[in-house]
């Protein structure tokens, strides 16, 4: 495959801190860690069947970044019949950092941040694995 | 079902790629936070999908204002279709028309200016929510 990049298609978690965790992480991976490699797609988009972004999760090895368990992320792209290659939930990262307390929608606190930062890393990790298999 | 009094739901598009996107959730969230507490509530627009019945009949139970970053209108089409018809639309492409040295560039941390395009789309959200408390409490 050429020229593939993998989508990061954050949830659009409005209600909880989590959301906006998930949506940090994305940004840190797609503008700063792996621009070239990587990018974001609106999941309302996907949900409405817009052409364009069915095309591109269905060519491209998608990761889903829920903030919660009821998974809108994971799901819309299932039901887009695009290609799902990993899942990250935000409450399990959190589980495995317990010491953070993210708080905040419009702007993250610090520890909020921090767990942004773990995401991107495992994010950035997964896509070079990701790209690397496709190779 | 019928709808709620007192509440307005916002459902907003949260547009991930575009910078207008998370105009429209920034602004959402500051008339939930800040500008009209007791009187709106929202749902995550993807919900409808992957949620159930409870989160498809939002719009059945509350009188939705959607709030859109661009023309493609996801919010305002995603309630119609999953929920219900929303009573208003605000698209934050057009209230940037009105203000245009307000730039929206940033996707992720809004600057100081794109705060207060996020303030001023709030504004018109709220707005728009007084007006339908109104015609609800007259009916």
């Amino acid at each position: 495959m050429e020229n593939h990049k993998v989508v990061v298609v954050p949830c659009s978690g409005i209600g909880k801190s989590l959301g906006t965790v998930g949506r940090v992480a994305t940004y840190k991976v797609i503008e700063r860690m792996k621009p070239k490699e990587t990018r974001t797609v609106c999941l309302a988009l996907l949900t409405m069947g817009d052409a364009d972004a069915l095309k591109l999760v269905r060519e491209n090895p998608c990761i889903a970044v829920d903030g919660c368990p009821a998974q809108c992320s994971k799901k819309n792209i299932e039901a887009s019949m695009g290609k799902l290659a990993h899942i990250i939930i935000v409450t399990d990262v959190l589980r495995k950092n317990r010491s953070l307390k993210p708080e905040g929608v419009i702007e993250l606190n610090d520890q909020g941040d921090k767990l942004a930062e773990i995401i991107a890393k495992e994010l950035s990790k997964k896509a070079d694995e990701i790209l690397h298999k496709e190779t | 079902m019928t709808l709620a009094t007192g509440k307005v739901g916002i459902i907003c598009c949260s547009g991930e790629d575009l910078p207008e996107g998370t105009i429209s959730r920034v602004a959402t969230r500051l008339v939930l936070e800040k500008l009209r507490p007791d009187q709106t509530v929202t749902l995550c627009l993807p919900l409808f999908l992957a949620g159930g019945e409870d989160e498809r009949a939002f719009a059945r139970v509350f009188p939705t204002i959607a709030v859109d970053g661009c023309s493609k209108k996801c919010a305002e089409a995603g309630t119609k279709k999953f929920s219900g018809k929303p009573v208003a639309t605000i698209l934050v492409s057009e209230v940037m028309k009105k203000y245009p040295h307000l730039k929206a560039k940033s996707r992720e941390k809004l600057k100081p200016q794109e705060m207060e395009l996020a303030t001023k789309v709030a504004e018109e959200i709220a707005k728009k929510v007084d007006e339908i408390l109104c015609k609800t409490a007259k009916k």
